[in-house]
């Protein structure tokens, strides 16, 4: 799979197998294609070369089967900030089709430390509590594939413990994820593989199994990033 | 996904415009300051004279509506293009034509209610009386907007993604407007005048028209438009 943008690629012919309850941790600096590759397995970007293919459909033939079964926490928070915390969850809920009741909504909230502040304006939050709030609308919903993108960034003790419980719950009912982060301690504790990307290729495909310490094979990972 | 599932999207598009809106009054302040603003300047270009006013007050509120409204549909896809917020938007599963659905209805309302402030001011300014037939300017009223703000929403969403969308937006929307403006003008002007010449009847059926051709239109190529 490739993409381009205006001149410049990328990402520049990659091939990546995830088997269905894998969590993945992609890894590398910024700029190597890491959230491209996110982007348009969650079809938010069409590949300018190759194909992706989630639970074996196409992502471009079939993107609304997708979205149905991904969720991606993308880099930007994604929030309305004239509308309070728990208007932007109750909107979320209504575009994924879920129950949207306040006690739902306060129940979300909960988890991620957020229902003191329900009725006050995102604009008002601070970084860390914004970014929980996105985190928050990954609550609502049960998909085979989550996507995450830098999802420790901004975030506290509390709200990276969050984001692992988020990874194990998803790997404990057997569903797959794919995390990306230049943070390589943080993003392959969690990993059952851990892929090192650099200018829109893969350095170091790597086939780790779970005995490997994700510690010594993270710092391998970004000695070949870093070579 | 059922239709039901995707009108309640719409819905909620439709709840979160109106909420953000309601709270901030930012928009709506904006744009009717800019309506009352274009009026006040037309009349004051047009002159004093009572019967050159109202024969050019038609025309005048139609333009108002549109160079008022164009402020009104930037704003409308400026919401989502603060913290990317489109990109989860497009996300959400569901059927395209639900956030249009959304949008359309939510800049449907704003410019109603817009010209709620914006028509009383027109017939101060431009000495015109309330005309026998004013339930059929209402009906004018009601399809010329659904044509220009279906237009519109249509083209805000293609030039949103653009660094020059304020300027981008009256270029790709005025000229797809003439035929909607040609109608409207003619339609409401002559029923100010109570149509002696009977003409209003043909301007409504064409601006019908229109409407329905563009509202199918809209639906069709907004999905292809919003994908980028």
């Amino acid at each position: 799979m490739a993409q381009r943008f205006g001149q410049r690629w990328a990402l520049r012919g990659v091939s990546l197998t995830v088997a269905r309850g894998e969590v993945v941790a992609i890894v590398g600096h910024n700029g190597s294609g890491k959230s491209t590759l996110l982007r348009i397995v969650a079809t938010a970007l069409r590949p300018t070369r190759g194909a992706a293919r989630v639970l074996g459909v196409d992502v471009t033939a079939a993107p609304g089967f997708i979205r149905e079964h991904s969720a991606l926490l993308t880099h930007d928070v994604a929030l309305y900030g004239d509308l309070t915390a728990a208007e932007n969850l109750t909107f979320a809920a209504r575009m994924l089709g879920r129950p949207a009741s306040r006690s739902v909504i306060d129940a979300t909230l909960d988890t991620v430390g957020l229902r003191d502040v329900a009725d006050e304006r995102a604009r008002g939050f601070s970084s860390g509590m914004q970014r929980r709030l996105s985190i928050a609308r990954l609550y609502l919903r049960t998909p085979q594939l989550l996507l995450l993108d830098e999802p420790f960034n901004s975030l506290d003790a509390q709200g990276v413990e969050l984001v692992s419980r988020l990874v194990d719950d998803t790997r404990a009912r057997g569903a797959t994820v794919l995390l990306v982060a230049h943070d390589l301690q943080r993003g392959s504790v969690q990993a059952d593989r851990v892929v090192a990307m650099q200018d829109g290729t893969f350095v170091e495909p790597t086939d780790a199994s779970l005995d490997t310490p994700n510690a010594a094979l993270a710092s391998r990972v970004l000695a070949s990033v870093s070579a | 996904m059922s239709f039901a599932t995707d009108l309640g999207r719409a819905r909620a598009i439709l709840w979160k415009d109106l909420t953000a809106e309601r709270r901030t009054k930012a928009n709506f302040n904006s744009v009717a300051a800019m309506a009352g603003l274009i009026l006040l300047f037309f009349g004051f270009a047009l002159g004093p004279d009572a019967k050159g006013l109202r024969s050019a007050a038609a025309g005048v509120l139609w333009l108002t509506v549109l160079f008022s409204g164009v402020l009104a549909f930037n704003r409308s896809y400026q919401l989502e293009m603060e913290g990317n917020a489109l990109e989860q938007l497009l996300l959400y599963p569901g059927e395209r034509w639900a956030l249009f659905a959304g949008k359309l209805s939510a800049n449907l309302l704003f410019i109603f209610l817009v010209e709620v402030v914006t028509i009383p001011l027109a017939g101060i300014f431009y000495h015109v009386a309330i005309p026998d037939a004013w339930v059929s300017v209402l009906g004018v009223l009601f399809l010329g907007t659904v044509g220009f703000v279906t237009l519109g929403t249509v083209y805000a969403a293609m030039a949103s993604r653009s660094r020059a969308r304020e300027v981008l937006l009256p270029l790709l929307l005025f000229p797809m407007l003439v035929p909607v403006l040609i109608a409207a003008t003619e339609a409401t002007g002559a029923l100010l005048i109570d149509d002696p010449m009977g003409n209003a009847g043909s301007w409504i059926r064409l601006l019908a028209a229109f409407d329905v051709i563009f509202v199918v239109a809209a639906f069709w190529v907004f999905p292809f438009v919003i994908e980028g």
